[in-house]
């Protein structure tokens, strides 16, 4: 059975307020563990700040052909919101008169919106060196006007970031909806037909592996080689890195945790695996993230629980990198999830 | 009094053991985390074999905590089962290997 978004069974979880109830509440509220914010203070670390900005990360809208189980964006089909010209002017304006490194598109499937390939073509003609599509790989094939996708994305130097659960059928349509995994398989085919994850290729695709389930992600060097093993000898596919990304316990994943008495011990989980050595290095010091209407957050689970960035500046259109590096970082107990074991960051690890 | 002898939430207590006595406890779990190091046998073989012989011992805790180092690993469930298997198999067979004595016992005993 297809599941829908948690707005649109109108459940109690798609409201950011419960969700951070929720995160601040129950073991963090009588003090079995300790918040995120207590954490890193009896850790002797400083307090979060951010560095240079290095990456913009732009999600263009909720809308998706796939409603995976464990998507912190509550994403789908039945999401309308999407990015309009009038920001991405507005985004494409900053990105010239600015220092960015890397734009890190992503949605919803990013695809999807209108004006996609429009806007990769402008960034593009911008200083931005780097620009990332975080695709779900079934876009590829859901409709013949994105069949050529590939060739895009190759023309224009994408570097193509997607998700792939696991390396065999069953724990990627469980996650992520029946024929995922024929479909994903077919669409990598496609990319390295084009010449991306190439191994000395200049294209690069990365894939992203998220545990399927209330458990953290292994190391992330053996699962790339359990990936990059498997995917050849069964699919004749190459890619470049594996990056393994920890389940936040934000959105649909909160909810899972939650219906199948899984939240506590997860976040017993990810307190204990706590890695001071990753705080350093999380993606909220380098990364500012900027959602459909333009407002901009911490990073992309930030904006999914609605929690503006702490500066005299919050959209896009008073963008200032100086109001911005002198900024707080906005915590809460979803934090955790970027700091567990090797830490999680939408480039993999980091520490 | 717990109305139980296991306790679900005693595994996070683990570590208290030191609380104790710190100088055996850590030698304890020092060893414990040196053998699961990778080695001559990889990491992912040493949490099969730890799920086979957690199975034998018929320890919860053990039971609790290998499954989900398995899934972190992208061990399958096939591959856990199998490997439980493996254990109830030396099991199974070495109660029944006992049935050799019983069969010489038999014999000595009787006429």
């Amino acid at each position: 059975m297809k599941i829908k978004s948690l707005k649109a069974r109108q459940d109690s979880l798609a409201q950011t307020e419960k969700q951070l109830e929720i995160l601040s509440g129950g073991i963090f509220k009588d003090g079995s563990l300790p918040t995120f914010k207590e954490k890193v203070k009896s850790s002797n670390l400083p307090p979060v700040r951010p560095t240079a900005l290095e990456i913009l990360q732009i999600n263009v809208g909720y809308m998706c052909n796939q409603v995976c189980s464990h998507c912190h964006v509550d994403a789908g089909p039945d999401r309308k919101e999407i990015m309009t010209h009038e920001t991405m002017e507005q985004i494409l304006t900053v990105l010239q008169n600015n220092t960015i490194k890397t734009v890190d598109l992503t949605g919803g499937a990013p695809e999807m919106h209108p004006e996609f390939r429009w806007f990769v073509e402008e960034i593009r003609k911008t200083k931005v060196e780097e620009i990332i599509v975080r695709s779900n790989l079934t876009i590829i094939l859901a409709n013949k006007k994105y069949h050529d996708l590939p060739e895009f994305f190759a023309k224009h130097k994408v570097h193509v970031i997607s998700s792939l659960p696991f390396y065999k059928r069953g724990k990627t349509d469980k996650q992520r909806g029946d024929g995922v995994f024929d479909s994903s398989i077919k669409a990598l085919q496609m990319l390295n037909k084009v010449g991306f994850g190439i191994a000395e290729g200049s294209l690069e695709l990365d894939l992203v592996y998220n545990p399927s389930g209330a458990f953290l992600p292994g190391d992330q060097k053996a699962l790339e080689l359990d990936f990059k093993k498997a995917l050849k000898e069964d699919f004749d596919i190459e890619f470049n890195q594996l990056f393994s990304i920890t389940n936040l316990p934000i959105s649909r994943f909160l909810d899972y945790l939650i219906a199948s008495e899984n939240y506590e011990e997860y976040m017993y989980s990810l307190v204990e695996a706590f890695n001071p050595m990753a705080v350093e290095n999380v993606m909220c010091t380098n990364t500012i993230s900027v959602s459909w209407e333009g407002f901009l957050f911490d990073c992309d689970f930030n904006q999914m629980l609605d929690l503006k960035v702490d500066a005299s500046t919050t959209h896009i259109s008073e963008f200032s990198t100086e109001a911005l590096s002198d900024r707080n970082i906005r915590l809460s107990q979803h934090c955790y999830g970027c700091t567990a074991g090797a830490g999680s960051s939408c480039q993999g690890s980091i520490a | 009094m717990k109305k139980s002898y296991y306790q679900p939430e005693d595994l996070k207590k683990f570590g208290k053991i030191n609380e104790w006595n710190e100088v055996l406890g850590s030698k304890f779990f020092d060893y414990y985390n040196s053998v699961f190091e990778e080695g001559s046998l990889s990491a992912r073989e040493k949490s099969l074999i730890a799920l086979a012989v957690s199975h034998v011992i018929q320890c919860p805790y053990c039971i609790d905590s290998y499954t989900k180092d398995g899934l972190q690993r992208g061990i399958e469930k096939e591959e856990m089962m199998e490997a439980v298997h493996v254990g109830a198999a030396i099991k199974a067979g070495a109660a029944l290997v006992h049935g050799v004595q019983m069969m010489s016992r038999h014999d000595q005993l009787s006429m």
